[in-house]
């Protein structure tokens, strides 16, 4: 088990270079001058703009740029943004908590509305209850995120006003919960089909016909042996979903006003402000990787026949 | 086994999301940056706008809605009772530390204008009010004595002198110190040396502009000279009569000395001589600044609150959705999605008037039957034709002011009636027939186009004044769209464009020079008809060494009535900003630069 935990996280190094030269090289391929940017739509001060581009070595060509900047990370120097001259360990490190708050409500909404729904939908296969979900939940994927977003804010937050109708700087636990709904709304439309459909067809699986034949409760069934197996694919479904929903919030994040992750990629890359970009994608990345190896571990916890060595 | 096996797929599905995620995040990378690194349409404006011509199709700016009608200084005469509540404001996150000469956008300069104060402020019209300064004076308009009021200091308890200033300047235009805002200070005597860099020697830019690495000659300007500590004197390189009514912006704030021996921190905390202060936390990046006033000042921007918060803001949407949620006292821009609504929804807290944004098109002098006497006819003709009011009301829903003249309604000095400008009031007729006199000169042939980047929502009033000219001159007209604005200005710069263009206009600071000089003087940077009289000229050089502002803004209003006989761009409207604020505050109004005087409103 240790073994198997320590090998794949060996295997995040490649990937750690990967992803960083990747983006890197991406950031680096933008159009346009970002130093140029800088200026707006003044003309550029030749000796000012030289005088940045030499300070931030973005005169040096690209391979240079990335190997110090890999130099940099090894000793813990994430580097300094030119456009902003701050830090990009202080943009990301004040941007993160906020996304992983407001991740972590969404994959806990979708994880125990959509779970709880799609269960009741599966174990009523055919009946109102299922009809009316597989239809609502058509609905809700079929909806893009921005009309949903702009739909419950003006609704929720402006009508009624019964939650903030932006998250704001600090953004507390409160005014997270309507950029949350949003941001899960999708997934859980998702999560509530897949477990309806695992549910309904492990209730037709041999080994449930047998703990029947047993003579075992009815309950009993659905919860130890019908649930437990139905949750494989969902549990996937809703690791993989983590990563998505931290670095695919922009859209929310932009409506809400929420002050993470998303917003602040969207900006680093508008400035083609790669240190900023590369240091939040790699995290991306390792959330992403890291999620998904506590799903590979959670398989065997949900079924004892899969082990790791 | 089949639930292994089931695993195992289950696991490479897995793998092949990761993969995905990595892709898709590599994928967005590309897509937002290059449908976000375009030209200059959405630099909000800053008190700075643009030297290049504005892609106005953004321009959103201000005017005095209300005005409170007395004369220059609205708010010396009776301040309203002060307020303790604190203004909610939007703002953006400053793209740079907050250096007065490294800000050169409206996030950070909003914020600098609150907690520095300059020699000048504007008031709400534009007017030039002395702040800092006791008098500034010169005889040739290239010559300044500067002398200060006593009594001034930075919120550390330093006092501001005349060094203050200077020192402040010549930082700014040193070229080894990368200031954003260096070329504000280009008509000072000794800029070239302390900007110095030598040609063909630094790096090479990306878009291949040659490299030039800096070798100042000079540390100082010899252009400034410190008298003593309340007096100094600007000398520069050529008469600019209007060069006091720069100086309020921002580049042009003193700094304390503290400043100077650690930049990077002051950028993070900066101490400044203005109405406000940073209080609460700081700069609280990517979310808020809290700004409290200052007890140290004693200029004329009162503050009327106990302090403003600017809450950073991406769109304009979630703004809008505060402001209507009660969580934002004042916006100073409303949505695309909410332009339709925003009158109704605020009613007399919605603000739209003219901003400092000029927008026209222009005919190439070189263009068949649009230069001599006849051009002259023809372009009258084309601009009776225009029913302007109608443009702006039904395809700006209003948010677009018809033009009067070459400028804009928030420069000082600016008339809605100068003599000659009933050549923008619509009139069929006389079109008709001035048309008719031009095809006496010459027939008409072909069809008269204008050129519009069909990336920037002008199709829609092009097609507009197209289909006027057409019916009412009863000539052949259309747009002829480029894909996007930098194609349009390449097409232009080159002087390949076959036909009218589209053109706009954001001025740097509230001078009538500003919206003249650049655009239609022999030879002028961006005078792209390549317009050209020895008349305006003449008038352009005498009203720039005038000895005051006045008599300079006399000459350009007389230069303005040989534009409106020679129509080298045909004036359309000017840009509104659109605004608003909520029932919790009052006497909110906005500043020639489209930003609003915080420091004026009060909190209910």
């Amino acid at each position: 088990m240790l073994w198997y935990i320590g090998r794949r996280l060996i295997q995040t190094i490649p990937v750690f270079i990967g992803a960083t030269f990747l983006i890197y090289f991406l950031v680096f391929k933008l159009p346009g001058d970002p130093v140029a940017a800088l200026f707006g739509d003044k003309p550029v001060n030749p000796a000012v703009a030289a005088q940045i581009r030499a300070e931030y070595h973005l005169d040096r060509p690209f391979i240079v740029q990335y190997l110090l900047y890999l130099k940099g990370t090894l000793h813990l120097d994430f580097g300094t943004s030119f456009a902003t001259r701050r830090p990009a360990i202080d943009s990301i490190s004040q941007a993160f908590p906020v996304t992983v708050k407001l991740g972590l409500m969404a994959l806990a909404i979708e994880a125990v509305f959509g779970i709880t729904l799609g269960v009741i939908a599966g174990l009523r296969k055919g009946g109102i209850f299922d009809s009316t979900i597989l239809i609502a939940s058509l609905v809700v994927i079929a909806v893009p995120v921005f009309v949903m977003g702009f739909i419950l804010q003006f609704l929720v937050g402006i009508k009624l006003g019964w939650l903030s109708p932006t998250a704001g700087p600090n953004a507390p636990l409160k005014n997270l919960i309507l950029p949350a709904i949003v941001l899960a709304s999708l997934s859980m439309a998702y999560v509530i089909r897949l477990t309806r459909a695992s549910v309904a067809e492990n209730l037709s699986a041999d080994f449930v016909r047998t703990a029947t034949a047993k003579g075992l409760s009815r309950r009993r069934v659905n919860v130890v042996h019908v649930l437990r197996n139905s949750m494989i694919p969902v549990v996937t479904f809703l690791g993989a979903d983590l990563g998505a929903l931290m670095g695919g919030a922009i859209v929310t994040e932009g409506i809400f006003n929420v002050q993470g992750i998303g917003r602040l990629l969207y900006n680093s890359i508008r400035a083609s402000d790669s240190v900023v970009v590369v240091g939040t994608v790699t995290l991306l990345v390792v959330v992403f990787l890291i999620s998904n190896l506590l799903v590979d571990l959670l398989y065997a916890v949900l079924d004892p026949r899969i082990r790791y060595v | 086994m089949r639930r292994t096996g089931r695993a195992g797929w289950l696991k490479g599905v897995a793998l092949v999301a990761v993969a995905g995620l990595t892709l898709a995040a590599c994928g967005s990378d590309n897509n937002s940056g290059s449908t976000s690194t375009p030209p200059p349409t959405a630099t909000a404006p800053t008190s700075a706008g643009s030297t290049a011509p504005t892609d106005a199709s953004t321009g959103e700016s201000t005017a005095p809605t209300g005005d409170t009608g007395s004369e220059t200084t609205g708010e010396n005469t009776a301040p309203p009772a002060a307020s303790t509540g604190i203004v909610l404001a939007n703002g953006t996150e400053p793209q740079n530390p907050l250096i007065p000469t490294n800000t050169n956008e409206v996030g950070g300069g909003r914020i600098l204008d609150l907690i520095f104060s300059g020699l000048v402020y504007y008031d709400a019209k534009g007017a030039p009010i002395n702040e800092v300064a006791d008098s500034i004076e010169s005889t040739d308009g290239q010559n300044y004595t500067i002398k200060l009021k006593s009594g001034w200091k930075f919120s550390n308890g330093e006092d501001v002198t005349a060094s203050s200033f200077v020192d402040a300047w010549n930082y700014g235009a040193l070229a080894t110190n990368a200031q954003l805002s260096a070329s504000f200070f280009e008509p000072i005597v000794g800029y070239d040396d302390v900007s110095f860099c030598e040609e063909g020697k630094g790096p090479v830019g990306e878009d291949g502009t040659p490299g030039c690495l800096p070798a100042p000659k000079a540390q100082t300007m010899t252009g400034l000279k410190v008298v003593s500590d309340s007096e100094f004197t600007v000398a520069l390189t050529s008469p600019q009569s209007d060069f006091p009514l720069r100086l309020g912006y921002s580049a042009f704030f003193p700094l304390p000395k503290a400043a100077f021996s650690d930049m990077k921190a002051f950028g993070e905390a900066p101490i400044g001589n203005g109405p406000y202060m940073i209080g609460g936390d700081g700069w609280q990046h990517n979310a808020q600044i809290d700004l409290v006033p200052s007890p140290s000042y004693t200029g004329g921007q009162v503050p009327q609150n106990g302090g403003v918060t600017f809450t950073f803001y991406d769109g304009y949407e979630a703004a809008y959705a505060d402001l209507q949620g009660g969580n934002l006292d004042v916006i100073d821009n409303i949505p695309p999605n909410a332009l339709a609504t925003f009158q109704t929804d605020l009613g007399d807290r919605a603000v739209n008037q003219p901003a400092a944004v000029f927008q026209s098109f222009t005919i190439p002098q070189k263009l068949a039957h649009f230069s001599g006497e006849e051009g002259k006819l023809r372009r009258q003709a084309i601009s009776l034709a225009i029913n302007r009011e109608e443009v702006t009301s039904i395809i700006f829903s209003s948010t677009r002011t018809p033009a009067k003249d070459f400028t804009s309604p928030v420069i000082a000095g600016w008339s809605d009636s100068l003599p000659g400008s009933d050549v923008l009031n619509f009139d069929a007729a006389k079109a008709k027939d001035l048309w008719a006199q031009a095809d006496a000169i010459s027939p008409w042939d072909g069809k008269f186009t204008i050129g519009y980047n069909s990336d920037g929502g002008h199709k829609e009033w092009v097609d507009a004044v197209c289909n006027q000219i057409k019916n009412n001159l009863g000539i052949d007209a259309e747009g002829n769209p480029y894909a996007s604005f930098a194609e349009l200005r390449a097409d232009v710069t080159d002087r390949k464009i076959k036909g009218g263009f589209r053109t706009g206009w954001q001025a740097d600071y509230p001078g009538m020079y500003n919206f003249l000089f650049p655009l239609y003087s022999t030879g002028a940077g961006s005078n792209d008809g390549d317009y050209s009289s020895a008349d305006f000229d003449k008038l352009m050089k005498e009203g720039a060494s005038a000895a005051t502002v006045e008599e300079g803004t006399a000459k350009f209003s007389e230069a303005q009535q040989i534009l409106f006989k020679d129509l080298p761009a045909i004036p359309l409207w000017y840009a509104n900003v659109t605004g608003g604020s909520s029932t919790a505050v009052s006497n909110v109004e906005f500043g020639w630069n489209s930003v609003p005087l915080y420091y004026e409103i009060t909190k209910n």
